[in-house]
């Protein structure tokens, strides 16, 4: 048991606990914030992405003790209500079914913007092909990207 | 005018009593959690309940029950719709709320067999149609004209000739306490204005910004949250166990045990599974435990002989086959399928003495109800079941073992308790699609027409045969017979089940055996479909017409028998949960491998509700169905799962989709399911285009296994 302090959205939180513990259940059973989803626990899924100083990251995989001073912004950070390019896309072309995956899979493409304002479909896959959807939304996932890519042209 | 009295309601359907038993009082919304508004205004109204499916405000808001668990399906959108259709109002002012579970109010609540929209069509709209007549004969009270003078638009009243309008919100009251009136009028089809549109998910908003609550992310006052150590393997019981160590971990408050298993609660989700790790079990065997190879070689012998009765027989089968001009045989196999909802298993139970309150994601809460009150012996009046959105069902929420689990370990601990599986106790955790295996014979005579069919079949437990789908009906000897194998490996409902495999080996046999007379496959089934009309052999669940319409829709999309250069084609077509699907993929070569690059999907399911619920349900049961053709296969060792995790079970993920593009037949029949029949018809379409590519059948899934031809890419490249 050790202490950590994080911040995760801006907003500063202690806790004590075991250093191995994985980021992804902090953020969801101490700091409370449960948009960011338990999928696979071995960074095969993308249910868990967050990003940690802008990077997207599988949250699941990455023990407390090594975040450090990293800034953590999960989906509920991602924008201040709910209007970030990629979010407005997504209801845009009606992505979700379930949405269980999908808070991993906008904090993905997020990043993949940030680093590729306008993605080709290639890279797209590149990027998303981390982020596993059983209800196969990868279609509308596509288009949301670029639609997404698009709005940042404008 | 409507002269009904209360009494003669009385035995009218209870969700029409409600109007009259709730309408003297106002009311405050339930759950309001679950609500969304697709026009983004939140926080309760004050509303007037006209019956169990609206509530009205006095501002014109209009609050839509949604009853059915929402599991991706659409659901909680596509339900109400038809409400509003029928109330005639403007969609912007409707605001959804997850219904209780209430099946004296609701009937079914239910997501399973593609039957919500099935079943809730007419009753549905006869809800939304009679608040909207409740509201209009409130009006023409209060103007004194004569009802059928009034009309209705966007939630309003209007009498044309005196030119008065008045909106639903200062109706409402009034109109509650009207008679419900009988025998309203349902809109023309020409009339809808929402039915048929494309209505965004009612939770997307939530969704995309974390604030989506499911089952998973329940926490309560007190709670403890539980992981489970069950039996490794199918076959295997508990013998003792040692929990010394486990119990001084950090965050751990509790070990039980009950049922083979073992359950460590306490504060955390990452505690109780690391400590769980820690228990050191001893299991036992009981009875044989099998492995992929053992069902494989038990399969071929039980089909080695025929059952003593056949699931159907037209004509004389053996004969045909024995003066056959020319015979066909082919052997398909299916492998066990976890289901992979993206949400783990999970349920939240506070079990109290005479009480129980449940919370978590299941497609069936009245079962889950009916067994805890069964097996804890409480009145089921003394049980609450909480809906929650939910991660993925495709029937693995169709059981309650998650949902028992929970109580057990709650009863035991004398704590609420939420029991989250870890992935691979998800995936270990059982429920498969069953293991199948066919073995098919036909005959044609010497023009090439079918005219014997032979479908012997076993499976894991459950039934392996649709033996009144086609070809049934279009050969005049036909026979179906099937065998159950009994394993302690646990099987159940799996998106499309039974029609997920045996779509796959018919379509494909189906395709053999155009060749094999070198008749084009649309052309022969075609002639076989006019076979069943004009000399229909025997009992057919299929309307001809509508079959035969999605196979020509679909081959005019793909300009069927004339690909680019480099293209090979494959057709698959099926027929379940009362709608007909035909989809043609299309494969090419990229770099030495066989890739999908497109697949065209003809649909029709009667009158399409929400057009973009109804394409992303299609297009996404094709992906799924494709992904799982490609790579799905769970395979055991001496009882033991052998894969439960992503590192080595491969789901189909963005860069193996192909891009799809579905046709829905226009009619104005009555919508039928479609969670599930877009799936069924792939695997065959893929393996038949897979064939005109390479000149090699693949009769086993998943198709990725047959790497001689088909180059995959390792699943280390993700």
């Amino acid at each position: 048991m050790a202490v950590f302090n994080l911040t995760i959205n801006n907003t500063d939180y202690k806790v004590d606990v075991d250093p191995q513990m994985p980021l992804l259940w902090v953020i969801r059973d101490f700091a409370g914030l449960t948009g960011t989803k338990f999928g696979c626990g071995i960074a095969q899924c993308g249910a868990c992405t967050v990003h940690l100083d802008g990077t997207a990251v599988r949250s699941c995989s990455i023990p407390v003790s090594s975040v450090g001073k990293q800034k953590v912004v999960t989906i509920e950070g991602l924008s201040e209500n709910g209007d970030h390019p990629v979010q407005k896309a997504w209801e845009e072309a009606d992505v979700p079914q379930c949405g269980y995956c999908q808070a991993g899979q906008v904090m993905s493409a997020a990043a993949l913007l940030k680093d590729k304002p306008h993605p080709t479909d290639e890279e797209i896959d590149n990027m998303m092909s981390g982020n596993i959807c059983r209800c196969g939304t990868y279609n509308r996932i596509k288009k949301a990207i670029h639609m997404a890519a698009k709005g940042g042209q404008s | 005018m409507n002269t009904s009295t209360i009494n003669k309601n009385i035995n009218r359907r209870h969700f029409l009593k409600i109007g009259i038993t709730a309408g003297g009082g106002l009311v405050l919304g339930m759950e309001w959690l679950a609500a969304c508004s697709p026009s983004g205004s939140n926080g309760p109204e004050v509303m007037q309940t006209l019956n169990a499916y609206i509530k009205i405000g006095a501002d014109g808001l209009v609050t839509i029950m949604a009853p059915n668990p929402e599991i991706g399906q659409g659901v909680k959108t596509s339900l109400p719709m038809i409400v509003a259709e029928e109330l005639d109002i403007d969609w912007k002012n409707v605001r959804i709320e997850q219904a209780p579970l209430d099946t004296d109010k609701y009937k079914r609540q239910v997501a399973g067999g593609s039957g919500s929209v099935r079943s809730s069509w007419e009753p549905f709209r006869q809800a939304g149609a009679t608040g909207r007549q409740m509201l209009v004969n409130a009006a023409a009270l209060q103007w004194k004209v004569d009802p059928a003078a009034c009309t209705t638009e966007a939630g309003m009243v209007h009498h044309k000739s005196s030119g008065k309008k008045i909106a639903y919100g200062e109706l409402v009251e009034k109109a509650a306490t009207m008679p419900v009136p009988e025998n309203v009028q349902l809109k023309d089809p020409e009339q809808f204005r929402i039915i048929g549109t494309r209505v965004g998910n009612c939770d997307t908003k939530a969704i995309v910004t974390g604030k989506q609550q499911y089952g998973i992310d329940t926490k309560r006052e007190g709670m403890l949250y539980a992981s489970v150590i069950r039996p490794p393997a199918f076959g295997q019981k508990l013998v003792s166990f040692d929990d010394a160590v486990a119990r001084k971990y950090s965050g751990v408050k509790d070990i039980v045990s009950f049922d083979d298993k073992i359950a460590v609660l306490g504060r955390s989700t990452w505690e109780v599974m690391q400590a769980a790790k820690a228990v050191k079990a001893v299991w036992k065997d009981d009875g044989t435990l099998e492995s992929t190879a053992d069902y494989k070689a038990n399969f071929n012998k039980i089909l080695q002989q025929l059952p003593k009765e056949s699931k159907r027989k037209d004509g004389n089968v053996k004969k045909a086959l024995a003066s056959g001009a020319k015979i066909f045989e082919a052997t398909f196999e299916c492998p066990f399928i976890p289901h992979n909802t993206m949400e783990p298993m999970n349920f939240f139970a506070d079990v109290k003495p005479n009480s129980v309150e449940l919370y978590g994601p299941t497609q069936l809460p009245d079962r889950v109800r009916n067994a805890i009150a069964e097996k804890l012996k409480i009145p089921k009046e003394n049980i609450k079941v909480g809906m929650t959105r939910i991660g993925g069902g495709f029937g693995r929420r169709l059981s309650t073992d998650f949902a028992e689990e929970a109580v057990a370990v709650s009863q035991l601990a004398k704590a609420p308790v939420n029991v989250i599986w870890r992935r691979e106790e998800d995936m270990g955790g059982g429920y498969y699609r069953p293991m199948a295996l066919y073995k098919y014979k036909a005959a044609t005579d010497s023009n090439g027409k079918l005219v014997a069919w032979h479908h012997h079949s076993v499976g894991v437990t459950g039934n392996t045969a649709r033996e009144n789908n086609f070809p049934a009906g279009a050969v005049p000897n036909l026979q179906v017979d099937t065998h159950e194998y009994k394993s302690p490996v646990t099987t159940g409902p799996w998106r499309a089940p039974i029609h997920n495999y045996i779509a796959f080996a018919e379509e494909s046999f189906l395709d053999e055996i155009a060749h094999g007379v070198g008749k084009d496959p649309v052309a022969f089934r075609l002639e076989l479909l006019e076979l069943a009309r004009t000399q229909p052999a025997g009992k057919v669940d299929y309307d001809v017409d509508r079959y035969a319409g999605v196979i020509k829709k679909v081959a005019q999309m793909a300009n069927w028998g004339q690909p680019k250069p480099g293209v090979y084609q494959g057709i698959g077509a099926h027929f379940s949960f009362s709608t007909y699907v035909a989809q043609v993929a299309e494969v090419t070569n990229v770099n030495g491998q066989w890739k999908v690059n497109k697949i065209y999907c003809a649909v029709d399911c009667g009158t399409v509700v929400n057009r973009s619920g109804a394409e992303t349900q299609v297009e996404g049961a094709m992906i799924d169905g494709l992904g799982h053709a490609m790579f799905g296969e769970l395979t055991l060792t001496k009882g033991k799962p052998d894969q439960t995790n992503y590192d080595h079970y491969r789901l189909i993920r963005m860069r193996e989709a192909p891009p799809v593009e579905i046709a829905f037949i226009q009619n104005n029949e009555k919508p039928t399911g479609l969670g599930e029949p877009g799936l069924p018809p792939v695997s065959a379409a893929v393996a038949n285009a897979l064939f005109a590519a390479t000149g090699h059948r693949f009769r086993s899934q998943p198709f990725m296994n047959s790497a001689a031809v088909f180059s995959v890419q390792k699943q280390s490249e993700v």
